[in-house]
């Protein structure tokens, strides 16, 4: 079988700092890290592997610099590892991630599994995995936190609910996104750490991935940050009131209120 | 000190180093309380192939040598002695196989020992023959093409937990030493059991047991080398081991330096903190002097057996004893360093203290190493008149 794990570089910090001037992450003289929820999918990845066969994929969209995150990968067990760089992925947004993420899947073609992290430590939104799934249009389950049964064409799963678990079934190929309670992530071998030193890493285009550019980077991107703040810590909270129809009215106008 | 470690070596280092603090420093405490085998982290060490740097490539190892190997003990030990000696318990166990092996029980044994699948262990000493090895009672009789075994190890480390064990018993009894030789038994041959575990002073973690053979038929192509031969094997088996034995020692003693230092720049009295007093500014100097000696000596002694050197006997010697006396005294003195805290559960060195110990007994006592560089000496003066 053959598992793709999807992922991101980040700042590897919790202190995340704006630029008030570009609403954009400052990333200067923080030092990048793999996504921490990513090392769990990393790790089911190899996991998978190790019981099935096959082959694992690590692939990243991101600047130049991902490299290093990929590399970091081989030494953890991971088969082979793609960047998808292009400049005109610069900006992209959820939409756009997933949508350049699902063309580099496509051109991968033999797939089983996709394992995303559940989120990143910066964008934090979540959203990617359930984009590729829906781009793809394959099945997707998220907050997977145990793999109970993999085979040909078939997956059982699972997945962390507020109170306990729930288990589902699913058909693959399929996108899940992992928990960190799946797993404790190995350490890099000593092989791992040789091979990761002289691994080639294949960059690939929008060219490549017969990406419509059109539909990735800044343009591609349907959402705009408009705005981004630190909230004032005020302990003012209002429950909303009424019927769902009314709580979901009345929290749209407070929405464009503070927007 | 520049060691003039390889990008390889460094790696190593490094990884073990991370292994230590990510994965053994959390459970370290529990460990010596429960006396619980470190399953867990002997997975993470296998997962991070720190079981293939001492098995040779073809092998599916590394093939880095001795230094390599005690810079990862040293680095594990620095954490805890415990499970570094499982470590280390392990490389000795597949010595023997790595010196005196035919092509086939390597192919059939080393594999598995560099993936970490399984784990090994040495048995020579019982309960009437210790320093004294000479005096060991297993017999080995040939049976049509199997070896029977009799008799009982005991003092075994990693013994239950092993799957794989080089065993010392005497073909030929009239001869004595002469009539020794060494098996490879797989855990689980009929009439192959394990008697008590020990409770232990200090290494808790580790597993010591006794090894009890009870008719026990090992195949004829298991025997090590010539029969005959098992006391030599062991004696290169453990002239080889030894500076292992002295990077646990440094190993600890680090731990234990860095500990008393770190406490006494925060420990205050007479309103400074202790570090600021002179004669525990001494102990910490002595502590450090004694250490770096002791680890240039055993880092030269591995150099000197990764140099393809053929005899190393006084080397390796030397290098046990002295890391080894090394350590008691800096983990000793670290207690010291601690006053009253020192000598409680809640801090480190209390430990530490207790494991040290253990370095100065096995794999030759350390009296039973004085004489033995002290005959090289006699000896190789005696060549020259
Ligand atoms: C408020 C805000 C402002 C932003 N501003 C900008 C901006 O100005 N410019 C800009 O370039 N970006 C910006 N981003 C970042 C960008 O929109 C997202 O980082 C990106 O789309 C991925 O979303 P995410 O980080 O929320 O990932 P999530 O959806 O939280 O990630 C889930 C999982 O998807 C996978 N994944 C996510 N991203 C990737 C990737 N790139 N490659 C491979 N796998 C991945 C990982 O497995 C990850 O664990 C912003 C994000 C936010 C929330
Ligand atoms: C925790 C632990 C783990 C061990 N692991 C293993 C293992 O994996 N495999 C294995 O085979 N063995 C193992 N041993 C056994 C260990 O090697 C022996 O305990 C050691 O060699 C000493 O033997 P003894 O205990 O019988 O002491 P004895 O030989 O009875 O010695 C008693 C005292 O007499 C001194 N002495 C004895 N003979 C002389 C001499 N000729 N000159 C000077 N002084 C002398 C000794 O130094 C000591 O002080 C282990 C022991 C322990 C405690």
């Amino acid at each position: 079988m053959n598992f793709v794990v999807c992922i991101k570089q980040v700042p590897g910090t919790t202190d995340i700092k704006i630029d008030p001037e570009t609403n954009t992450l400052v990333r200067e003289g923080v030092p990048s890290v793999i996504n921490p929820f990513d090392t769990y999918a990393l790790e089911e990845g190899v996991r998978l592997k190790e019981r099935c066969g096959g082959k694992v994929t690590a692939i990243s969209m991101g600047p130049p610099q991902a490299e290093e995150a990929l590399r970091e990968t081989i030494s953890l067990g991971i088969d082979e590892a793609i960047l998808i760089s292009d400049r005109a992925f610069a900006g992209s947004d959820t939409w756009a991630t997933s949508y350049v993420l699902s063309k580099a899947i496509t051109k991968i073609a033999d797939y089983d599994l996709i394992i995303c992290g559940r989120q990143t430590l910066d964008g934090d939104t979540g959203q990617v995995g359930p984009g590729l799934s829906e781009m793809l249009g394959v099945p997707f389950v998220a907050y997977v936190s145990k793999i109970e049964e993999i085979k040909e064409g078939y997956l059982k799963v699972q997945r962390m609910v507020e109170e306990g678990y729930e288990t589902m079934e699913m058909s693959l190929p399929a996108v899940i996104t992992v928990v960190k309670e799946i797993n404790v992530p190995r350490l890099p071998s000593l092989r791992g750490s040789m091979k990761a030193k002289t691994a080639q890493i294949p960059v690939w285009t929008a060219e490549d991935i017969s990406a419509d550019t059109d539909k990735a980077g800044l343009t591609g991107s349907p959402t705009r940050v408009v705005k981004i703040f630190f909230p004032q810590r005020t302990h003012k909270s209002e429950m909303l009131q009424g019927s769902t129809e009314l709580q979901v009215t009345q929290l749209m106008e407070k929405l464009e209120e503070i927007i | 000190m520049e060691y003039f470690l390889t990008e390889q070596q460094q790696l190593i280092k490094s990884l073990a180093r991370r292994i230590a603090e990510e994965r053994i420093l959390p459970v370290r405490a529990e460990l010596d309380e429960t006396e619980e085998f470190p399953w867990a982290i002997v997975k993470d060490m296998a997962d991070a192939d720190l079981f293939r740097i001492f098995i040779p490539e073809e092998y599916e190892g590394l093939g880095e040598g001795c230094f390599a190997l005690c810079i990862a003990i040293e680095e594990l030990a620095r954490v805890c002695c415990g499970v570094a000696l499982t470590y280390a318990a392990d490389a000795l166990g597949a010595m023997p196989i790595l010196l005196y092996g035919s092509d086939e029980q390597k192919q059939k044994y080393l594999p598995d020992i560099a993936s970490g699948a399984k784990l090994t262990a040495f048995g020579l000493t019982e309960p009437s023959a210790g320093s004294d090895a000479g005096a060991i009672k297993t017999t080995a009789v040939l049976d049509g093409d199997e070896y029977v075994l009799n008799g009982t190890k005991q003092f075994i480390t990693n013994g239950g937990e092993a799957e794989i064990y080089t065993i010392i018993a005497l073909t030929d009894p009239r001869k004595g030493s002469r009539g020794a030789s060494a098996f490879i038994v797989d855990k689980g041959t009929p009439g192959f059991t394990f008697g008590k575990k020990e409770k232990k002073m200090g290494i808790r973690s580790t597993a010591t047991r006794e090894l009890v053979f009870h008719n026990c038929r090992v195949p004829r192509e298991n025997l090590l080398s010539k029969e005959g031969l098992g006391f030599i094997l062991t004696m290169k088996t453990l002239d080889s081991s030894r500076p292992g034995v002295g990077a646990l020692a440094i190993g600890l003693a680090q731990g234990a330096l860095e500990a008393a230092v770190a406490y006494a720049r925060q420990r205050v009295q007479f309103g400074h903190p202790v570090s600021a007093i002179q004669a525990v500014q001494h102990l910490l100097a002595n502590m450090a002097m004694e250490l770096e000696a002791a680890r240039a000596l055993v880092y030269a002694t591995a150099k000197t057996i990764d140099s393809g050197a053929r005899n190393f006997t006084e080397e390796g010697a030397m290098a046990k004893v002295f890391a080894t006396d090394m350590a008691m005294k800096v983990t000793t003195d670290a207690v010291q360093v601690f006053g009253g805290p020192g000598y409680m559960r809640d801090y480190p060195v209390e430990k530490m203290m207790r494991d040290a110990k253990i370095n100065q007994i096995y794999e030759g006592t350390n009296q039973v190493l004085r004489n033995v560089i002290a005959l090289e000496l006699l000896k190789r003066k005696a060549l020259r008149e």
